[in-house]
């Protein structure tokens, strides 16, 4: 067990910058998720922190160890690999008995924590198996036994579920969480899937172009994204922008997107007024779009016209796509809808989560904390 | 359709095989059946090799060639000489070609460093022997040593060697030559095996705790076995039939005989024993060629 921190960390390959500057402190026993699109340097910052690929610059640190000039080997670290990279030519047992072999352990004790580590993931019935005759799903078990058995200070996770189906995935999921729990050890786990990241971590970092985005617990991140990308990357489908500017007309203030003009709340008034007369983005999320008919009594509704595209039906809600003039939007309403595609609609925003990202100050959203 | 194919019948898959079926039986079953059947013949090839029994002697009879083959002290330097070529240079071809493909994998001018040792490859191999002649060359009247070995040697006082002529040392001589002609094809297989292995494979053995011997010994070799059994039996099967190397060389000569080189000898003024000794090698060889099928569907069958 033990604490992780990145400190001003470069990677460059060649010209590419993989990782800039990069700075995360994770707690000892965090569920931390490094999330972002492909090639954002999530993977390369793990790699990094197993040893895999040497830095550029900088330091990590696993506890109060300096790790730079350390070898994999001796980083105490586990490590789930996105094709398991299970030993073809050694049975599930050996596999896993691999590492606790090499570090010497007693042949008995091996066992014991082989045969303890199989009955928790189920696997025990596989022992004797090769990893190629096991499914997908057994392999990913076989993979996170293996890490489990070594205690290690810190388990690292990159991609695991990817290759699973879905329905698997969702139950693997549920799965790691638990083994975390049990556990009580650091987890750093890659993806690039905002949903694992929502559901499992205690904190989750937002990597972009190499670059951290935000680094906070998921309801932080999905209420008040930093910026505009964050937005975007978190929640699904993801939040709806407008481009337009912010126009200042005496106290009140409105955000013209070209096709409609909505008045910002009173309340907020203050914290925008800064970015008056910008050029802005408005964003807001598929569910704070409403159907007036069954949108929820009490909140700050603004209408807005709109005109359907397309309509999915999920059973338990409907996905509409609108436009509205040279805006798109995806709204999540309830079931009883009945929109035609083609109709010309009346749709209500909800103008009690909303938010504005600043484009001339790097898509900055006021509103997430400092 | 369905007509066409009722028509066509039994017999008229073995119509497509044919041609290849003709050439097959021209330039395979024919001079295989021939090179048996003129192993039991004397040396002209016309009558029984009992012909050539002398009286007193031992006689096989019918089988006198494969006495020859088998029993003669010509043949007896010829069979203890391709032994000696197996138990060295299949080893050595091996691991120099698994030594050099796992360094090349290592290095950042791994085409240029494999390009290099595959070339000799690409050298006849009566062109190989012919610079290794030189390499080894021995200037006995005490004029200047054009050889690069003796030329090293008396350039540090030493006595020249004669490397080709000394039977204690010529057939590690050729042996060397050998080893330096097929490392390289060694190297490729294995080379190819070595990438194969997934990377995460072996970055996961890191990360459990393997240096890179541990990781090379538990996980890359275990993982490139099969392709080091079939480059072993390849080069058994190479090796068994060693010939361009001695033939340029040393001619067989000063003790340097093996069996390819014996036959070859043979063919012109023995037709007979010269068979028996092809047949010898072809039933050396086979046993082996089935190991590497065998082998090969079994891998198939585990895919």
């Amino acid at each position: 067990m033990a604490s992780v921190t990145y400190e001003h960390v470069w990677k460059r390959f060649g010209d590419f910058i993989a990782l800039n500057d990069l700075n995360i402190k994770i707690e000892d026993k965090e569920f931390l998720v490094l999330v972002g699109p492909s090639g954002c340097g999530k993977t390369t910052a793990l790699r990094c922190l197993a040893g895999l690929e040497e830095i550029s610059d900088g330091a990590i640190l696993i506890g109060d160890q300096k790790v730079n000039d350390v070898a994999p080997k001796d980083r105490d670290i586990a490590m789930v690999f996105q094709s398991y990279a299970l030993y073809p030519h050694m049975s599930v047992f050996d596999n896993m008995a691999f590492g606790l072999k090499l570090r010497k352990v007693p042949k008995e004790e091996i066992r014991k924590r082989v045969e303890e580590a199989a009955q928790v993931l189920g696997i025990e019935h596989l022992l004797k198996r090769k990893p190629r005759e096991l499914s997908g799903g057994q392999r990913q078990r076989v993979a996170v036994g293996r890490a489990i058995v070594r205690e290690p200070k810190v388990f690292l996770f990159d991609e695991p579920l990817s290759n699973l189906d879905a329905k698997l995935r969702v139950q693997t999921r549920a799965e790691i969480s638990k083994l975390h729990q049990r556990l009580q050890t650091t987890f750093i786990y890659v993806t690039h899937d905002q949903t694992e990241a929502m559901t499992m971590a205690t904190r989750i970092a937002v990597m972009n172009k190499g670059v951290l985005q935000q680094l906070d617990t998921p309801q932080t991140l999905y209420d008040r994204p930093a910026n505009l990308f964050v937005a975007g990357f978190i929640g699904s489908p993801s939040m709806n922008f407008f481009s337009g500017s912010l126009r200042k007309d005496g106290a009140n203030l409105f955000v013209d997107t070209g096709d409609f003009a909505i008045k910002v709340p009173e309340n907020r008034v203050a914290t925008y007024m800064p970015l008056a007369g910008k050029e802005i983005v408005f964003g807001i999320r598929p569910e704070d779009i409403h159907n007036p008919t069954f949108a929820p009594p009490g909140i700050h509704a603004e209408p807005v016209e709109a005109k359907v595209d397309v309509t999915e039906l999920m059973g338990n809600e409907i996905f509409l796509y609108l436009v509205t003039g040279k805006h798109s939007c995806v709204a999540r309403v309830d079931p009883r809808t009945r929109f035609m595609i083609g109709d010309k609609v009346q749709v209500v925003f909800n103008m009690d989560n909303f938010h504005i990202f600043d484009l001339s100050t790097d898509r900055e959203n006021p509103l997430a904390v400092r | 359709m369905t007509l066409s194919i009722m028509k066509q019948g039994r017999w008229t898959p073995f119509l497509y095989l044919l041609p290849a079926l003709v050439i097959m039986f021209i330039f395979i079953i024919y001079p295989m059946a021939n090179t048996f059947v003129l192993s039991f013949m004397d040396k002209t090839g016309t009558q029984s090799a009992a012909v050539d029994c002398m009286p007193g002697e031992p006689c096989w009879g019918v089988l006198e060639n494969y006495r020859y083959a088998l029993t003669s002290s010509d043949m007896l330097t010829a069979l203890r000489n391709n032994a000696s070529w197996l138990l060295l240079m299949v080893p050595g071809t091996v691991l120099a070609g698994l030594f050099f493909a796992v360094l090349a994998d290592r290095v950042r001018y791994e085409a240029l460093a494999k390009s290099i040792i595959f070339m000799p490859m690409a050298i006849s191999f009566i062109g190989a022997g012919i610079i290794w002649r030189f390499v080894f060359a021995l200037e006995s009247g005490g004029g200047q040593q054009i050889g690069i070995l003796n030329a090293i040697i008396v350039g540090l006082g030493g006595q020249p060697v004669a490397w080709l002529s000394t039977p204690a040392i010529n057939n590690y001589a050729l042996m060397v030559v050998g080893v330096w002609l097929w490392s390289g094809f060694c190297m490729t297989i294995l080379s190819a095996a070595i990438k194969a292995v997934p990377t995460e494979i072996l970055e996961a053995a890191r990360v459990d705790g393997a240096n890179e011997w541990d990781v090379f010994i538990q996980i890359m070799l275990p993982m490139i076995m099969p392709t080091i059994v079939v480059v072993t039996t390849t080069m058994v099967i190479n090796v068994l039939k060693i010939f361009d190397i001695v033939y340029v060389m040393t001619g067989g000569n000063f003790g340097t005989e093996v069996i390819a080189n014996r036959m070859f000898n043979l063919i012109v003024t023995d037709t007979g024993r010269s068979m028996a000794i092809a047949i010898i090698l072809v039933l050396l060889t086979v046993p082996i060629m089935i190991f590497n099928m065998v082998r090969f569907r079994q891998q198939e069958a585990m895919r």
